[in-house]
């Protein structure tokens, strides 16, 4: 007995921690069959409510090419450990969905993507798009990216009810913004709603404070590898402008449980129990699907306030300046695949954008504005990302991955409370070294 | 709960002279484990052989082929403080849930061994929660606990948590992951302990009873040492089971609020799978292996389950 039973328990222990390593297997094996062939590309897609855009674009793509264009969906939430399995096969796409910077900063690296620094210099993709959002794509100054889905700009979205109702003023400045919040903490309303617990969306306040004390150059120089950025001090008074705010009750006391991918913050604001959130612009159009009359009738939009004593320029932007397609360097059509992505600076393709309720990127988009579902909405979006002298993108998603998740978490620890601004500053020092 | 079942057989007695066909029959050689050995080495020792080589690949990102460069992700391992945090709070999630499962399942598994009315619809109800799957419970829990539009609120107050923010708090989440984790599996280890109590001898107790001998004498001197071997089974079960829990972290907290319940398993899957580093989560996950195999060795040894001297010595 002692023989036979040891084992079974020993290997039942050793399959359950052996996951991981199954996983590592297991993820390259199961990728999708696809791959270049002769008469078809392989485009991968993130898979999501605007899917059909693309394989609308797709399917008029594929009446006049010879050469087919397969559309793969990929789940949302599998994305990238797809993707990442995908490209380390042979079974890689084409063509892929991505975020610039540092999403694709390991594929630079290692030269399976194509450089369309040549193509942007010639027609049809020469001056089809906002400047800031091509630079947004790029990599050390070299474009491998092709704007293929709208800006998504973070907003301070507000309920202008609610602020009319306590005789607010609209929260563009510093005070008008604290007035704000202790209104509204005074009386019974969250000020802000905050998707804590999935970490990016407090990312966005790092990334707005930062930007407004000390302006852009803080996060490039971090960007460029420079551990040293992160104890600059325009960070530090960052983290503690935002523990300031964070002790004020700017989030309710509950936010560290609050989420924002189980659209609980989202209905905090639509349902009047938060009057203000700082959110990327695709909340306008889940807000307009859950909270319809909130949408039409109570939501306003602002840009994110200066700061006293910053000095960083009020007009900047943070968010995701906009998804791109870009070309593995191994895809055996590649005339094929760059009229794919070419296609995407057609006005029809930007139309199609705009009725899916995303704001082009394309630079005739104010021409096309009126035809918005919410033109007032996308005139002051599109009005923001043109007149801003910078679009940031995402810290996480600028960074490489090894810095960007630990980044995530890190925001999360210190909302949460776990770390001061120093041991913030230090951690994050450390997790770049580390992953360099 | 094999255990527990072959615990019943008679102590294997010299056979009486066997004729030689017989045994060749009855004897399983070798061949017979083979598809299990087949599986166990592909599915199990060869994934480890790789994660263990990928563990020195330093941070092998899934693109080009992996390079040994040397034992960097093992010195890291060592010296990185959310490791040891992970570490600490894996060990005291081990703990807590063995604290909150074995009791609970002790008592409920010796009481559905009895013979009473509506025992057998009862254990039926206390079982639903392990046909259940640990995705659901833990989404479930999750609205449950959602401090705005669920039930915190309302519960909250009653535990310590007035604002509802109980899986926003370190302590809070921790404690709704041994329960809800608890709540899980309790009834499979109920069901390894009324397969054990079911087991033991009446006789016991008759005799017991002559020398006056309450219910509560009884349970104590009569079926906790009678189950002592299904307790080790149990334990060692849960103790894996929560070194290498995933599900209910992943779903319930991610591993938050910040990283006050990322336990050893999650920070794997979000080296490997969110930050891509193969090659650090491998070293990880190799450690793993190695930490729980002793665990479960020494669990075996200090509890003298691996002597398998009988409950039974001297009847």
């Amino acid at each position: 007995m002692t023989t036979k039973s040891v084992p079974r328990r020993r290997s039942r222990l050793a399959l359950a921690v052996s996951l991981a390593a199954a996983l590592c297997l297991g993820s390259a094996a199961c990728s999708p069959s696809s791959g270049g062939g002769g008469d078809s590309i392989t485009v991968y897609t993130y898979g999501d409510g605007s899917t059909d855009i693309q394989q609308n674009a797709v399917n008029d793509f594929n009446k006049t090419s010879k050469v087919k264009v397969k559309l793969v969906v990929v789940p949302g939430s599998d994305y990238t450990p797809k993707l990442r399995a995908a490209m380390g096969s042979s079974a890689a796409p084409d063509v892929f969905f991505n975020w610039g910077g540092g999403s694709i900063l390991p594929y630079v690296q290692a030269n399976q993507l194509v450089n369309l620094t040549s193509y942007f210099n010639a027609a049809p993709l020469k001056g089809a798009f906002l400047p800031s959002i091509v630079a947004a794509g790029a990599v050390s100054g070299q474009d491998y990216g092709v704007p293929m889905r709208g800006m998504q700009p973070v907003i301070l979205f507000y309920n202008k009810t609610l602020f009319a109702k306590y005789g607010l003023q609209t929260p563009d400045t510093w005070t008008a913004m604290q007035t704000a919040i202790s209104t509204f903490k005074a009386h019974g309303v969250i000020p802000f709603a905050l998707g804590d617990s999935d970490n990016w969306p407090s990312l966005m306040w790092l990334e707005y404070l930062t930007d407004r004390i000390g302006g852009l150059s803080v996060f490039s120089k971090i960007q460029s590898g420079d551990t040293s950025g992160w104890n600059s001090p325009a960070m530090t008074s960052a983290l503690n402008q935002a523990k300031t705010l964070i002790n004020e009750g700017t989030f309710g006391s509950a936010y560290t449980s609050t989420g924002y991918n189980d659209n609980a913050a989202p209905t905090l604001l639509g349902s009047g129990k938060a009057a203000m959130q700082l959110m990327g612009s695709w909340d306008y159009s889940n807000q307009l699907t859950n909270h319809t009359g909130f949408a039409k009738n109570d939501e306003a939009w602002t840009t994110f306030p200066n700061v006293p004593g910053g000095t960083g320029d009020p007009a900047d932007v943070v968010g995701n300046p906009a998804n791109y397609w870009s070309i593995n360097a191994r895809t055996q059509n590649l005339s094929t695949a760059v009229a794919f992505v070419e296609y995407m600076a057609q006005a029809s393709y930007a139309k199609a954008l705009l009725a899916g309720g995303w704001i082009p990127t394309n630079s005739d988009t104010s021409s096309l504005l009126p035809s918005f579902p919410n033109p007032d909405f996308g005139e002051f979006q599109f009005q923001m990302v043109q007149k801003a002298p910078a679009f940031q993108l995402s810290w996480d998603q600028a960074l490489p991955t090894t810095v960007g998740t630990p980044l995530d978490t890190e925001v999360g620890k210190f909302f949460a409370g776990q770390v001061s601004a120093s041991q913030f500053e230090s951690d994050m020092a450390t997790a770049q070294k580390s992953a360099s | 709960m094999t255990l527990a079942a072959t615990r019943t057989r008679p102590a294997p007695h010299p056979h009486p002279a066997r004729r030689r066909g017989q045994a060749r029959v009855g004897r399983p050689r070798l061949v017979w484990a083979l598809p299990g050995l087949l599986f166990f080495g592909l599915f199990a020792v060869a994934p480890m052989a790789y994660s263990l080589y990928l563990s020195f690949c330093g941070n092998w990102g899934g693109i080009g082929s992996a390079r040994l460069v040397g034992a960097q992700d093992w010195q890291r391992l060592v010296n990185d403080g959310n490791i040891r945090q992970a570490t600490k709070l894996t060990i005291e999630l081990t703990v807590l849930s063995w604290l909150f499962q074995t009791p609970i399942a002790l008592l409920i598994g010796v009481w559905a061994a009895g013979r009473q009315r509506n025992r057998a619809v009862l254990s039926a109800i206390f079982f639903i929660p392990l046909v259940l799957s640990s995705t659901a419970i833990s989404l479930l829990f999750k609205a449950l606990l959602d401090p705005n539009f669920g039930l915190a609120p309302s519960i909250g107050p009653w535990i310590g948590f007035s604002n509802g923010n109980i899986l926003g708090s370190p302590n809070g989440a921790l404690a709704m992951l041994v329960f809800v984790g608890g709540w899980q599996f309790m009834p499979f280890h109920t069901l390894i302990y009324q397969g054990g109590a079911r087991q033991i001898p009446k006789v016991l107790y008759d005799a017991s009873s002559l020398d006056g001998a309450g219910r509560i004498a009884q349970f104590f001197h009569i079926t906790l040492p009678q189950l002592r071997h299904t307790v080790t089974t149990s334990s060692v079960l849960i103790v894996v089971g929560s070194l290498t829990s995933f599900e209910t972290v992943f779903l319930l907290t991610a591993g938050g609020p910040g990283s006050a319940t990322t336990t050893l398993s999650f920070a794997m899957y979000q080296n490997a799978f969110q930050d891509f580093n193969y090659g650090y989560a491998s070293a990880l996950g190799t450690g793993l292996v190695v930490v729980s195999t002793l665990l479960s060795l020494l669990m075996v040894r200090f509890t003298g389950f691996g002597s398998m001297r009988s409950t039974r010595e001297g009847m």
